[in-house]
Order: structure tokens, then sequence, then C-alpha cells
């Protein structure tokens, strides 16, 4: 018989060692996939690793797509550390799109422009996620119910929008009119789509690391997730903290929001999102909730995301293959959390 | 208004309810029967849609509607036997397991979907269950064309009820299920095995909810497509909570549910144009979270939902 016993401490090396056991584990249950496909498992990653970060080209696309889950990824970090259960990234990004595409829509110098879209955007994130903390503090409402019910509520208000009032009368599709050109974020580099955006992402996660690491709110955010009757015991306004949190969290998703309609599509559609919300759970599970981890786990999964589509070009297997990966990833990551506190010991029969 | 009201209130209104509120009220129950155990499986979504996808592909393959029920209900209960391994077994977090357990559902539903069916520009679909008149019974004024002439599984869902309630409050399985749920620490030290009894309310959960997915693609819809569950999964998760965790009022919150949903797809067929129809397909959620809100007060959740339990830790 095996058991599972407690670790007195966990080793410093394991830290770093389990994402990439759990990312290396990922691949290989989903080689299976790729086989029953009727292609060869090699040959599918390869192409998906020349396609996402074979090339400098690549590897720009690659960052482009990593840039949202940066932030979601952030948004849920913050909000685990705190065990404010936020499973809504995805309609606090959505909101965060409406609000920067409304305000980009409006005449003004590109600078100011941007600085206002990302304000607005934030803000819009924020007040979606009050909602939940506030039911969570003032009614006791299950946060994770609440806070995923939510997600279609933003939704079916955008395609409302889109398919009302901002509709597009020439085309006719629900797509909302174009934010201004001079909103348009600058390109860092000619001839690819790498946008100022993505260097705010880079720079936003060691921002919160300082922040979470370094700070008072950080440690009243980190007090309340661990023990929050230690935290009430220790004079720490715990119902503050959460609402503090999801504030932050709110505002980082909507930044995710953002950048997508300032940097890349320049207004908002229905698929404005592939469920980067979600992916933010994958990645900050992946990074262990640490603020710098979320960066080289949105890195990946973007990778996954971009080599998709060129794997399924060249081999047939249905580029769906990088959602049931990230699902696996996510549940790996799990299991190898587990090896942190706990050591599989063997044992005798008897017990 | 008042012509309003006529198109609402057809007879066809209440079969209308009686099917939204059928695989509602079959992932609701099995979403309760999980939660009562104590662990809560917010991989209901993706179960829901692989289950809705193993059953099609089933069906239109071996031609035996029934065969595809079957696929669809061990679909249920093998990702129900993998939501426990992780939450039951090894007690890792119920809510990101769950949600990690939908993504790889979801995931894996399209990828096999794509792969046995290709690309096609119309998506291939199934002859679906016929409705199936009960004699006499249907016969009854209003009630009988609504209750007793429905698909095969609608009778299923009915049944489910009573006998889900049989089975939680007059069983000793169920009265463990109860105890696992509530202090699964006086279960242990009754003889009650926690792990085990989480394990099996856990995949018979996933045999439910795997009924639901059965119902969306094979009698409502007769195919797989992308938005075949479209959130039912989550409304059920929170139809646990407004039904408190009983299979009556779980089943008559399902049955709510429906008559809002039945009565927002009236109200846009019936052409209140100046609302948007997203205005109505809103309101169920927004509905639901306002009544979590006013239920939250006295809502009673097992107490040991979301704890894992490990024996030899206090």
């Amino acid at each position: 018989m095996f058991r599972l016993e407690a670790r007195a401490s966990t080793p410093a090396w394991f830290n770093l060692a389990l994402p990439l056991l759990a990312i290396g584990a990922t691949l290989v249950l989903c080689s299976g996939l790729i086989a029953l496909a009727g292609a060869g498992v090699l040959e599918a990653y390869g192409v998906m690793f020349t396609a996402s970060l074979g090339d400098s080209y690549a590897i720009t696309e690659t960052m482009v797509r990593a840039a949202p889950m940066i932030f979601t990824g952030l948004a849920v970090a913050v909000a685990f550390r705190a065990k404010f259960w936020n499973i809504g990234a995805e309609g606090q990004l959505l909101a965060g799109a409406v609000a920067s595409c409304f305000v980009g829509a409006i005449p003004m110098p590109g600078p100011l422009a941007m600085v206002l879209m990302a304000l607005a955007g934030a803000a819009a994130g924020a007040a979606v996620a009050l909602v939940p903390a506030t039911l969570r503090v003032k009614f006791k409402v299950d946060d994770v119910v609440s806070s995923l019910l939510l997600n279609s509520v933003i939704y079916y208000a955008l395609m409302a929008l889109i398919e009302g009032p901002w509709k597009d009368s020439f085309s006719g599709y629900p797509i909302s009119p174009p934010i201004e050109d001079s909103a348009n974020f600058p390109v860092l580099l000619e001839g690819t789509r790498l946008h100022l955006g993505v260097v705010v992402a880079l720079l936003a996660a060691p921002l919160i690391w300082f922040l979470i690491v370094r700070t008072t709110l950080g440690f009243r955010i980190r007090v309340t997730g661990e023990n929050p009757e230690a935290a009430r015991y220790g004079g720490i306004n715990v119902e503050r903290v959460l609402i503090s949190t999801a504030l932050l969290s709110g505002a980082l998703a909507g930044l995710a929001g953002v950048g997508e309609v300032g940097g890349v599509h320049f207004q908002v559609m229905s698929d404005i999102s592939p469920g980067y919300g979600y992916s933010g759970i994958v990645v900050a599970m992946l990074a262990r909730l640490n603020p710098l981890g979320v960066v080289p786990a949105a890195i990946f999964l973007a990778a996954v995301m971009t080599g998709a589509e060129a794997m399924s070009r060249a081999t047939g297997v249905p580029a769906f293959l990088s959602d049931v990966i990230q699902g696996t990833a996510l549940l790996a990551m799990l299991v190898a959390l587990l090896f942190t506190a706990y050591r599989i010991r063997r044992v005798g029969a008897a017990r | 208004m008042s012509a309003v009201f006529e198109q609402i209130f057809q007879v066809g209104f209440l079969a209308a309810i009686i099917r939204i509120a059928t695989p509602l009220a079959f992932a609701t129950l099995g979403e309760m029967f999980s939660e009562r155990a104590g662990v809560l499986n917010l991989g209901i979504e993706g179960i829901m849609l692989l289950s809705a996808m193993t059953g099609f592909t089933a069906a239109s393959l071996s031609g035996s509607l029934w065969l595809g029920v079957v696929a669809a209900v061990l679909t249920g209960m093998l990702m129900g036997a993998l939501h426990a391994l992780f939450t039951v077994v090894l007690g890792l977090s119920q809510h990101v397991c769950g949600i990690g357990v939908t993504l790889f559902s979801s995931g894996l539903a399209y990828f096999l979907y794509r792969l046995i069916f290709g690309q096609q520009s119309v998506p291939p679909n199934i002859k679906g269950f016929q409705t199936l008149p009960i004699p006499v019974l249907s016969d009854i004024p209003v009630l009988g064309p609504a209750v007793f002439n429905q698909f095969a599984l609608v009778y299923m869902a009915i049944l489910a009820i009573p006998i889900a309630a049989f089975v939680l409050y007059r069983t000793p399985w169920g009265l463990s299920v109860r105890m696992v749920g509530e202090n699964p620490r006086a279960a242990d030290s009754a003889g009650v095995s926690v792990i085990a009894t989480r394990f099996q309310a856990v995949v018979l959960g996933g045999a439910l909810m795997g009924l639901a997915g059965a119902f969306l693609s094979m009698a409502q819809f007769n195919a797989f497509t992308f938005g075949v569950v479209s959130g039912r999964g989550w409304v059920a998760i929170a139809l646990v909570v407004f039904g408190r965790w009983d299979p009556w009022r779980s089943a008559g919150a399902a049955l709510l549910f429906a008559f809002v949903d039945a009565l927002q797809l009236r109200m846009q067929a019936s052409g209140l144009g100046h609302i948007p129809y997203e205005a109505f397909l809103m309101l169920p959620f927004i509905f639901t979270i306002v009544a979590m809100a006013v239920m939250s007060r006295n809502a009673v959740a097992p107490s040991a939902l979301l704890k894992p339990f490990r024996r030899e830790e206090r």
C-alpha cells in the first residue's frame, strides 16, 4: 500500500520543478490524442513549437496572445491568494473591453486616449468584480457561483450592445464601431502585432509581485487567504480586504480587455476573448499564485494556442487539442501541488 | 397587454417549461447528490458537454438512441470518477479541480467531435427521441398533453425526483451521504467509509449530469453544437443553492427557472421589439443571483462542503 504523508518542509527546487513536471506530464498525456488523430506525436509538437516560438515573428504572435492571459492570470492569482474565488475574469475582461472601446471611440490625443481607456477598462472590470465580493461580504452568497453566473450576464450585455446601439449599420455584422486610429496602441516592432499593451502586461507582473510580497495590502491579502480568523484576530478588516482584492483582481482582468481592444482588435466583437478569463485560472495555478510565475505560464499557454492552429493545418489534428492541453495542465498541476505538502510513503499491509 | 399574456400562456407553454426543466432537473439532482456528500462539482458544465457529445456520437454511429443514453451516462460517471479521484481521494481544491474538469471535458468534447465528424458546413443531426404519449393520462385536459405526452427522458426526470428523495432520506446509503457531507469525522467513527461514500455520490451525480447532456443532444437539439449546454451546468449549481440541497426543492427550482426561461422565449417571439432579446437571455442569470442573495440568509449548505477528508489529520 501507498499512502500520503505530510511533509515537514518542501525542498526549494520543487517550486521550480513542479510546473515543469506538470507541463511534461500534460504533453505526454495529450500525445495519446495526437496518435488517435493519426499524426506523429513528435511532428505535431514540433510544428506547435516552431509555429509559436520558432522565429522572431512567431514569438511576437505568442507574446500578443500571452498579454491578456498575463492580466487574467494576475487577476486570478491575486484573488485566490485572499481565497476570493473569482471565476469571473472572463466577464470582467469583456466589461473592460467594452468600456475601453467606448472611450477609445471619442476623438482626443492618442496618449490621453490610451490612459483613459486603461482607466475605464480597469474601472469596469473592478465594478463587475465588486458584485460577487459585495454579495459574499453582505449576503454570504458563494462567490464561485455568483462570479460564474455574472460571466453570462456580461456576455449577453455585450451582445445586446453590439447587436443594438453599436451594430455596424453598413455591414450588419454584430461588431462595435472601431476606436479612433490615434487610440490604437503603438506597434513596437514594425511588421508584427507586438503592441504597447504587451509591455504593460510584462511590467504589471513584477508590480503585482511587489504589491503582494512587500506591501501592507499584500500582507493583508495573504493573511486573509491563509487564515481569516487569525486575520480578524490580528485586527484586519477581512471584509474590506476582500473588497479591495476584488477591485484589484477585477481591474487586472479589465486591463486584459483593454489590451485586446487597443492593441489587437480595435473594436469589440462577440468572440473578442477565446476564454482568456478561464485560461487565467490555469495560468495562475501553473504559477502557483506567484505573480512572477504568471509570465512564463501565460507564455506557455499562449504558445500552445498559437501553435495549435499551425499543427492543425500541418497534421490534421484538431486545433481543439490546445483546449485539452489547458485542462490537462491545470489538473496535472493540481496533482503536482500535492507533492509540495505530501510525499508518497510505502507502508506495509497492516496499518 | 392581454394579447401578450394570451400568447404566452398557451397549452404548449406548460409543455415547453417541462422540456426546459428536464435537463436542469437531472443536472441539479446530480449536483445535489455530490454536494450533499460534501463535494462541489464545478466540472458539471464540461461533463454535460462531453456526455452530450458521446451520447450523440454513439446514437449517430449505432442508430440506437438508448445506446447513446448509455454512452452519455457512462461518460458522466467516468468524469465524475475523475473529479472524485482529485477531490475525494487526493483531497485537492474542489473549486479548481472542477474548473479543470470542465476545461478538460469541453476541450475533449470538441476535439473528439471534430475528429469523428470532421469540419462540415451543416452539423450532422440525428432523429432524436419522439414524444411518447401515456395512454389515458395524456387525455387529461391541459395537463395531459403538456406532462404526459413527452419524451421518455422527461418521464425519467419526473421519476428521478421522488427516487432521489427516497434514496437520500430513506436508505442507509442516503444517510451515509448526508453524514459524510455534514460531519465526516462522526461518520468515520460510526464506521462509514467517507472516501467510498463521497466517491459513489460524485459518480452518481456524474451519471445524472450525463442524462442531462443526453437530453440536450438527443431530445432537445438532436445535434451536437458548441452552444448545446451554454451555461446550463452553471445554472444547475445555483439551483442547488436555491433548492437548499433538497431533491424536491431543487426540482422545484429547476421548474421555476424553466418557467422564467420559457417566458423569455415567448416574450422574444411575441415581438416586444424595443427590448433586445439578450435582456431576456440575461434574465434567468440575474434572477438566480438575486434569488441566491435573498435565499442565502437561511440557506443550509452541508457543513463539510469543500472540505477534504483525511483520516490521519485532525
